[in-house]
């Protein structure tokens, strides 16, 4: 059974090792739409595939956060990539699989994903 | 919803978006009176009687952005659907409680899925507010048990530096609630056995 002093172990490791996430600014932002329109269509094993692929990376300028509905709820789970100095990035009908896909060619590589992309999958770009 | 769990998320989000500072979460099964009820309390900021009326209205929200409001809609209806009943009390500068009471024997409940997920991905996206869940079980014809998972204790044990959402503590977090989940679905015929 997992006890609280398993969690001041934590505690005490996380003291003890340099943290370097208060220095590092947050640069990339993972968005998530979690409002009711994202989490119907699934939007919670996406970010839960983003939040552990991030951390197993350990991309520490990377945050993955949840934001509302940004109206294009047919394209739901979305989810929204912002690099400064480029252009937003928005991938559309994500799964976890493509999310862990979505972290290494496009957070860790650079490679933006285009065939997720909201180009890609609009209607009528077919 | 294909889960009664992203209700459960898809509500709490109602009380991060109204300034609660600690929401509640409880989950409660009883098999003797059939009833499975998913209560979300907070202490956001609360409502006006008026917008707790219009608040079961899918073409009510006091969002400007769009029309609709759908969460709380669905989640009554869900519970009505299986024979259920619904209720939100919300006082102004106190907070809201939603309730929903399910029968789980009827052909229209939606299971409850994974309710530990959503609590999870609570606490870790919240790391700045205060989760309280209760998860109850009665099995038919035995006493009741719970447990419960209450971030302000973590906080205490972790102190101010280390957030709660340390991917260490996010994994704590998980087995915790895994555990404890499976231990208080079991049926206790250990006690039981070790009588004989």
């Amino acid at each position: 059974m997992k006890s609280l002093a398993e969690l001041q172990a934590i505690r005490d490791k996380a003291r003890a090792a340099v943290n370097i996430r208060e220095n590092a600014e947050a640069e990339t932002r993972v968005l998530v739409g979690m409002a009711t329109c994202g989490i119907a269509a699934g939007a919670r094993p996406v970010l839960n595939a983003f939040v552990e692929e991030v951390n197993k990376r350990g991309l520490r300028d990377t945050m993955v956060t949840q934001t509302g509905c940004i109206g294009i709820c047919q394209y739901e789970p979305v989810v929204e990539i912002i690099t400064p100095g480029k252009e937003k990035v928005t991938y559309v009908k994500m799964t976890a699989e493509k999310a862990v896909r979505v972290v290494n060619d496009h957070l860790v590589n650079g490679n933006v994903v285009t065939e997720y992309t909201i180009g890609a999958n609009a209607i009528g770009a077919k | 919803m294909r889960e009664l769990s992203l209700n459960v998320m898809d509500i709490a989000q109602n009380s991060i978006s109204a300034g609660a500072s600690l929401i509640t979460v409880t989950v409660e099964e009883d098999e003797d009176l059939d009833e499975l009820s998913i209560s979300i309390g907070d202490n956001g900021r609360g409502m006006t009687p008026e917008q707790v009326e219009h608040v079961t209205d899918p073409f009510f929200t006091t969002r400007t952005t769009r029309s609709v409001g759908l969460g709380v809609p669905l989640f009554k209806m869900e519970a009505e659907m299986t024979g259920g009943r619904f209720s939100i009390e919300s006082t102004v500068g106190v907070g809201t409680t939603t309730t929903a009471v399910f029968k789980p024997s009827s052909v229209d409940m939606i299971p409850l899925g994974d309710i530990n997920g959503t609590i999870s991905m609570l606490v870790m996206m919240n790391p700045d507010l205060d989760f309280l869940y209760t998860r109850g079980y009665r099995p038919r014809g035995e006493e009741r048990r719970e447990f419960a998972l209450d971030t302000r204790e973590l906080r205490t044990v972790l102190g101010e530096d280390v957030p709660l959402n340390l991917p260490d503590v996010t994994q704590w977090v998980n087995d915790y609630l895994s555990e404890n989940t499976s231990e208080l679905l079991t049926k206790d015929t250990q006690e039981g056995a070790r009588d004989i």
